[in-house]
């Protein structure tokens, strides 16, 4: 078993409308900056122990799918790094 | 008849709730979620509040918790299970209904008295109610909007899924009276089966007579058969 650091990003899908990225940019305006679109995500870096680096990333998907997400409403992506 | 409100560290409305089933004559008990369901259960509340914070995102932490199997197995064998505001969003986290109910497109909590329309009367809930009534119920909640995407919405039309929408005091439904920029008015959404269904509003602050109206009552009397 070898330690892995899996960094998951979590979205909204596109289309899904971000209230509080929208209240971001607005405030960004605010201060005088020229800003057309804010993003919001979350990024999770998870550290675990795992066979191989193929494994690390089934698992850490696995995690994303069943908590760290919510399908109906996010896209993901996973990265893992042996660490 | 003995209806399990489920309370998990964070809930607020659950005492509410026993209180306004006992106006109905209904058996209502507290149920701390690490102590499981008791064995003998005729119904199921995931009662309004911040379950664990609303970290992560609101319910998701308690829809993990082992108690949900317990509900997921109760509903499976026809237990009616409502989960009400932060029950809703539990009860979307875990699976046990369609869609997800996030941030409100205003980005602020909203606590106010809405309209909604009935749109289904074949739930233990609505049974009681005309198709197309409009009740007058409150709202407090930061993440009530509900999303989902247009097929799946679509099958919840044709599967008469939808429990009822946000709508005018004349039941009309119009973007004005959406608080929360809901998919297409959506304020509760009915399971798999007609026994199991979640709503953002609070029906059972509806429910006694010293509470501004109590159109909500015929909904929480629907425990009572």
């Amino acid at each position: 078993m070898t330690g892995y650091t899996a960094t998951v990003t979590v979205r909204l899908k596109a289309g899904v409308l971000d209230p509080e990225a929208e209240t971001t940019k607005r405030a960004l305006q605010r201060l005088d900056f020229d800003v057309e679109k804010v993003r919001r995500s979350d990024r999770f870096q998870v550290e675990f122990e795992a066979d191989s680096p193929t494994d690390a990333e089934e698992r850490a998907t696995e995690m994303t799918e069943r908590l760290l997400a919510n399908p109906t409403i996010h896209d993901f992506d996973v990265e893992v790094d042996q660490q | 008849m003995s209806v399990a409100v489920i309370r998990f560290g964070g809930s607020n409305c659950d005492r509410d709730t026993v209180t306004a089933l006992e106006e109905l004559d209904v058996d209502g008990n507290l149920v701390w979620y690490d102590d499981g369901l008791p064995e003998e259960v005729d119904g199921v509340v995931l009662p309004g509040g911040f379950s664990y914070g609303d970290y992560l995102r609101a319910g998701a932490m308690a829809a993990q918790e082992p108690i949900m199997e317990e509900v997921r197995a109760a509903a499976d064998e026809g237990v009616p299970v409502l989960g009400i505001c932060n029950g809703a969003q539990i009860g979307c986290e875990a699976g046990l209904t369609p869609g997800a109910f996030t941030v409100n497109e205003s980005a602020r909590f909203q606590c106010e008295h809405v309209y909604v329309r009935i749109e289904t009367t074949e739930t233990p809930w609505t049974a009681a109610y005309e198709m197309g009534e409009v009740l007058k119920l409150p709202i407090a909640h930061g993440e009530g909007r509900f999303e989902i995407d247009a097929e799946t919405l679509a099958d919840l039309e044709d599967e008469d899924r939808i429990l009822c929408r946000y709508c005018e005091p004349d039941g009309s439904v119009s973007d004005r009276a959406n608080p929360n920029g809901s998919r297409d008015n959506v304020a509760g959404v009915v399971g798999r089966r007609q026994n199991v269904a979640v709503l953002m509003p609070h029906p059972e602050r509806a429910t006694l007579p010293y509470t501004a109206g109590c159109d909500g009552a015929r909904m929480l009397a629907g425990f009572g058969g």
